[in-house]
């Protein structure tokens, strides 16, 4: 017999999160060597071992350490042998945890392993960044990412919605942190103008990282995680390219994500924010509505640890980590990719009612 | 633990890009000092143009022209311009909405200094003296009070389009292969093969990448291999290769060095290419302060037993 409803979709939850320190080098290490101590401690987590996970997908870049295929070494961390069953995004790993968590949706899969992963540190990383940029019009100019972030931030003054005192405090905020894994904490100067009007202050520290997660569907969450973080929605939209068709201080991918995942039906306790500038904050503060009441990256974000491909997933991890705690029963996670908050995912996690 | 190796690492590519009707408009016209927008059906005009309505996602190929000059719409002081930017001297990023248009084109501003940009004011076009029909034909925007820019020239039909752009791009990394290859590494140097053992499964790896792929382990375990080794499988090639000085055909085989649970790979020589056999056993030849061995060549013992080697294939 067949139904004309839907069935109702499976629960899943993080029920893990681990990251490493974020380091400005890690020359004496290989990115498998940096990764595995992460993916060792998450699935520790867990109790589960390797051969026991569902389904294993991750984010990386190539362009970041200059090496094709650099993601097939990095799989020997995960053990993949005997064969596993496992994907890659040339993204930050929120959007292989987005994969996973639609893995985990169809029933093909009880449990997965998320994980991301960025080395800065061999190039240059404002240069690196210009080759994702429309090729036609725009990468032949290399406008580097702290120049495309400071347009922005110009555009968000003129139009009144903040000013450089505010952006400072945004800085200082995030790094007033206790994060053990930050790179960057405490009193910072907000130092120089690197590209007018951002400030050093302004901007994130480049630097080397991976973080990992693991998921897991229905009861399975529940025998894994004392408190599990459900994941209660997640979405992902994205704008135009080009930036001069964008309204730079709004973020309406940001919002559209967000209702999609629920964010906007009942109030979150926490916001993790991949807001790379602290000029970004305040465009995502207003594209999700967030009061001051709401802790904003408790983790320092961002502005305190920046592992290019791994921040999106950390700002989950982060978010999922404090319901875990019991710091939080409803977070809101935000990652981003491209320039300018070119293309923003949210997911909205909870915990069990107390 | 010795310093691990660093290296210059230089990924250099010139992408040819193909243009489709709009772009080779737009591009070619700037190679004539026009510039030309796209109007979407709704009458709205996008330069730089492309060839899908970015709301609608319909295809748009209306071609029209759009001033010189323009209005800034934000912009940023870039005091340390980067390899590669438009001016090497300290300039503005600008997005730039010019006459006619209802979007805005990034490019730099030649500007004195950061109090003589506002956003609102007054720009025109800079034009490169050597123009080829790409976005550099721009030099860059220039502050200008004059009179808006009057269209003198109709129509996106030029001699000679543009249908293509090469596009340089040059990243410079510093290549570090980690702690265990740089073992492996130095090791050669000494004309010594090391691998690592997993503590797990007591495979050997040569080269060692500091985890079994088997159970994601790290392998730290130091264990010297070789220095002769069982050829595993092979072929044969009859393409020459860029800057390599070998003569064709050559035979480049898997080599399974003794006491190894992993084959790696090298040249075959010292031996025509069609006697290279499966169980073939070679020895390292190092050359004249060569760092790591040039090929491999027999050694002269009867060949290994398939049993011996078949794990390894
Ligand atoms: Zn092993």
């Amino acid at each position: 017999m067949t139904s004309d409803a839907a069935p109702e979709p499976r629960d899943i939850a993080v029920v893990a999160f681990a990251q490493s320190d974020t380091l400005r080098s890690t020359a004496e290490v290989s990115e498998v060597e940096m990764l595995m101590p992460v993916l060792h401690d998450v699935i520790a987590q867990t109790g589960l071992k390797t051969a026991d996970i569902g389904f294993t997908c991750s984010g990386s870049c190539d362009y970041l350490a200059g090496r094709a295929f650099s993601f097939t070494l990095a799989l020997d961390g995960v053990g993949a042998w005997p064969p596993i069953s496992e994907s890659h995004v040339e993204m930050d790993g929120a959007w292989a945890l987005y994969e996973a968590w639609t893995k985990l949706l169809s029933g093909d899969a009880d449990t997965a392993l998320v994980y991301a992963y960025g080395k800065s540190s061999p190039g240059s990383l404002r240069d690196v960044l210009t080759r994702q940029l429309d090729p036609y019009y725009v990468a032949p100019l290399w406008p580097d990412s702290v120049a495309l972030a400071a347009l922005q931030a110009q555009a968000l003054i003129d139009a009144g919605a903040t000013d450089e005192p505010e952006l400072a405090a945004i800085g200082a905020r995030s790094r007033a942190t206790d994060n053990p894994r930050a790179q960057l904490k405490g009193p910072v100067p907000q130092g120089d103008y690197l590209v007018r009007p951002l400030r050093t202050g302004d901007c994130p520290p480049v630097g080397d990282g991976a973080a990992a997660v693991v998921l897991a569907a229905g009861e399975r969450a529940r025998e894994l995680c004392e408190r599990p973080a459900w994941i209660r929605g997640i979405d992902h939209r994205i704008e135009a390219h080009s930036l001069g068709v964008r309204d730079l201080t709004d973020s309406p991918s940001t919002r559209l994500a967000a209702e999609r995942a629920g964010a906007f039906e009942r109030p979150v306790d926490t916001a993790e924010l991949h807001a790379s500038f602290t000029s970004q904050e305040v465009v995502l503060r207003k594209a999700l509505r967030l009061g001051d009441e709401v802790a904003v990256n408790p983790s320092g974000g961002a502005l305190a640890a920046n592992p290019m491909m791994a921040a999106g997933l950390a700002r989950i991890g982060e978010a999922a980590a404090r319901i875990h705690r019991g710091e939080s029963d409803r977070a809101l996670a935000h990652a981003t990719s491209g320039p300018c908050l070119q293309q923003n995912l949210v997911a909205v996690l909870e915990g069990d009612p107390r | 633990m010795p310093e691990v190796l660093k290296a210059p690492l230089v990924v250099e590519f010139p992408f040819t890009r193909s243009l489709g009707p709009v772009q080779s408009a737009f591009l070619t016209g700037l190679r004539e000092r026009v510039v030309l927008g796209v109007t979407t059906r709704d009458g709205r005009t996008l330069v730089p143009p492309v060839e899908y309505d970015p709301v609608t996602a319909e295809e748009i190929s209306d071609l029209v022209h759009v001033g010189t000059t323009g209005t800034v719409t934000t912009w940023a002081w870039n005091h340390e311009p980067r390899r590669g930017q438009p001016l090497d001297t300290p300039f503005a990023w600008a997005l730039v909405k010019l006459d006619g248009a209802d979007t805005a084109l990034l490019h730099a501003l030649d500007a004195p200094g950061p109090d003589a940009v506002r956003t609102g004011m007054r720009v025109r076009i800079r034009w490169a003296e050597e123009r080829r029909g790409a976005i550099t034909d721009i030099a860059c925007f220039e502050p200008y009070d004059g009179d808006d820019s009057t269209v003198t020239v109709h129509a996106g039909e030029f001699e000679d389009p543009v249908h293509g752009i090469v596009a340089q791009a040059r990243l410079d990394y510093t290549y570090s292969p980690g702690r265990a290859q740089t073992a492996y590494i130095n090791a050669l140097a000494e004309h010594r093969a090391v691998g690592e053992r997993c503590p797990a499964c007591r495979k050997v790896y040569v080269p060692p990448r500091g985890a079994c792929p088997t159970c994601g382990v790290a392998t730290a375990e130091q264990v010297e291999v070789g220095p002769a080794g069982t050829v595993t499988t092979f072929c044969i090639v009859n393409i020459k290769a860029k800057n390599l000085d070998i003569e064709v055909p050559y035979v480049y085989a898997h080599i399974a060095l003794d006491g190894a649970d992993l084959a790696l790979h090298g040249r075959i020589g010292g031996i025509p290419y069609d006697q290279v056999r499966m169980g073939l056993r070679v020895e390292p030849v190092w050359s004249e302060g060569g760092r790591y061995p040039d090929h491999y060549r027999p050694t002269g013992e009867p060949d290994a037993d398939y049993e011996t080697y078949k794990e390894l294939l």
